[in-house]
């Protein structure tokens, strides 16, 4: 096979058996690949639609969250919440850049969100109804996430790998954020609790949805299998998220929402009943409950913000402009 | 009244400013003009909401009587908030934001600054750690200021609005009343009037290097301070209050 990839701004590149045999033998070698290296273009399609999507999951997270902010039942829940919504908005800025390394723009990648061209993570189109749901997002959303994403630490690309690294400790604080508000409410009034096992029940499912459909056995031979940007199944993380989440419900006296969820001796895990695909199929394709809602109000942020992007723009070149006379008049 | 309820009543004002102003800019989270702008209007909003706290929580010591920080921010009733009216003024389009938070920073620079050799050591306290944070958000406020003013014709006429808006709210700041003077009589605070021309001289040379005029000096609302505020506290407080007031007295 023979095909010509861009290869930043290299220009173009013989995608020849020897040039596919060296990359994968750095793969294989667990180098890392950097910006500037050449690569397939598979490879960076793969990557760029990978990224981008995990950062337009991190900026669409911030509305479900960002919904309580007001409305924190305390000052120290307050600022927790809203430093933690600020992070998420943090790891978006992060992985534009991973992906503007890889020759995308971030006005490019925004629009095929507003589009609605770009997907970002189904979770986020689940509504945070109660302050609950704030314990459980972080317990159960973020430890999905991190499940996902301590993997990614060990991703070929370089500039990806090292995002996930910075990214994955503040995940995991926010999961023992969230935890802790779930631990407050399973210690408080009935009403407390009863919120907290109703967040549960409704997070629960979506939470596994979050790893995607099983692949089959063909996962093991995928592209991005042997790429090294994915490492294990979707099955095989979603297992491990359950096993270890499940001992943190026991913990709070919480009942998973699972009648078909046993032990295994055999397996050292648990088994879980079915996982609703259709479920997630409706939200993916874009009829979940908030998933017009979260479309809308990105959009319109976007275009209330306008005029200030404008205004900042015009600003920097007619300084630039300035800065460029007097540097002349300087120099006569 | 005596001095302890004189602090008491002042802390409670300089708590309720922070907080309600954090609320305002806690609004912003997620839809800011830019991700870099949602990160730097949280970053503020966490200073105040910090700097609130420990204003709050020394109220609570000062007041005695088994309230805490958490108290006295959201279980109160509408007339006892005593913030200033410029904290609880709506965000606005982003000029208008910008515009409330350039004429309160500025006058916290010199304020905090004062307030760090109160001999309220506990103030002093507060003050050395919120000194260092509003010079932030005074540096940042002022930037978008000039940025917008000198920027395009849309920007410059919303600019200029904001600022017209937002001005008459600014004279509260400086109010000297029977607690403050208490207040400066024992040494806790300096006069704010006193502050008035440093504050002035910051506002006039960011307006000019916006390449905007002052905008008209008049009357000055008033009334934060008595507890009689404008519309728009009522809707702030059945937000900030919601979990307290719908599940009372627990733990979260
Ligand atoms: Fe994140
Ligand atoms: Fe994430
Ligand atoms: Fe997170």
């Amino acid at each position: 096979m023979y095909s010509q990839g861009l290869i930043g701004a290299d220009g173009k590149t013989h995608e020849d058996e020897a040039f596919l045999n060296a990359f994968q033998a750095r793969i294989d070698a667990e180098q890392k690949i950097e910006p500037n290296d050449p690569m397939p273009q598979g490879y960076r399609k793969t990557l760029i639609r990978q990224i981008s999507q995990h950062a337009h999951s991190e900026i669409i997270g911030m509305q479900p969250e960002g919904n309580w902010i007001s409305r924190a039942p305390t000052l120290r829940r307050k600022a927790a919440l809203l430093a933690k919504v600020q992070d998420e908005g943090g790891h978006g800025l992060y992985l534009y850049s991973a992906a503007e390394t890889l020759g995308v723009s971030r006005e490019e990648v925004t629009d095929q969100l507003l589009s609605g061209a770009a997907k970002y993570s189904s979770i986020f189109n689940y509504p945070a109804l109660t302050w609950a749901d704030i314990g459980a997002i972080g317990w159960l959303v973020d430890g999905a996430a991190i499940m996902n994403q301590i993997v990614l630490c060990r991703c070929s690309y370089g500039p990806y790998a090292r995002a996930m690294i910075r990214i994955c400790k503040e995940e995991s604080f926010h999961q023992r954020q969230g935890y802790e508000i779930m631990i407050a409410l399973c210690n408080g009034s009935d009403e407390q609790k009863e919120l907290a096992q109703d967040a549960l029940n409704r997070f629960w499912w979506p939470s596994l949805m979050m790893f995607g459909p099983p692949e089959g056995d063909s996962v093991h031979s995928s592209q991005s299998m042997i790429w090294k940007i994915k490492r294990f199944s979707n099955d095989d993380l979603r297992d491990k998220f359950i096993n270890a989440t499940v001992p943190q419900a026991e913990h709070l006296g919480l009942t998973i929402p699972d009648p078909d969820l046993k032990w295994n001796e055999q397996k050292q895990g648990y088994d879980h009943g079915d996982i609703d695909w259709n479920e997630f199929w409706r939200v993916v394709k874009g009829d979940g409950i908030c998933n017009r809602d979260r479309l809308k109000k990105r959009r319109k942020v976007h275009r209330n913000g306008a005029w200030v992007r404008e205004a900042a723009l015009a600003f920097a070149s007619k300084h630039a402009a300035q800065q460029t006379a007097d540097a002349q008049i300087a120099a006569e | 009244m005596t001095d302890k309820t004189y602090l008491f009543q002042y802390l409670l004002r300089l708590a309720d400013d922070h907080l309600i102003l954090s609320q305002r800019l806690g609004e912003w989270c997620g839809e800011a003009p830019t991700l870099e702008e949602d990160l730097a209007l949280a970053n503020i909003a966490l200073d105040l909401i910090g700097q609130s706290r420990s204003i709050y929580s020394y109220a609570a010591d000062v007041e005695n009587k088994g309230r805490d920080e958490d108290h006295l921010a959201f279980v109160r009733v509408e007339r006892d908030y005593r913030n200033a009216l410029i904290a609880e003024q709506p965000n606005g389009d982003f000029a208008h934001t910008i515009a409330r938070q350039f004429f309160v920073s500025a006058f916290m620079v010199p304020f905090w600054r004062e307030m760090e050799s109160s001999n309220d050591l506990m103030l002093a306290a507060i003050a050395a750690k919120a000194s260092k944070e509003v010079a932030y958000h005074l540096r940042h406020a002022s930037e978008w200021v000039i940025r917008l003013g000198d920027g395009t014709e849309e920007s410059r006429e919303r600019m200029i609005e904001a600022l017209d808006d937002l001005f008459i709210f600014t004279g509260e700041m400086f109010e000297v009343d029977e607690t403050v003077e208490a207040m400066i009589r024992s040494g806790v605070c300096t006069d704010p009037s006193s502050l008035m021309g440093e504050w002035l001289q910051t506002v006039q040379s960011v307006i000019a290097q916006a390449t905007l005029e002052m905008p008209d000096t008049g009357f000055m609302q008033t009334g934060g301070r008595m507890g009689r505020h404008t519309e728009h506290l009522g809707h702030i407080l059945s937000e900030l209050q919601y979990m307290q007031r719908t599940y009372p007295g627990q733990v979260w």
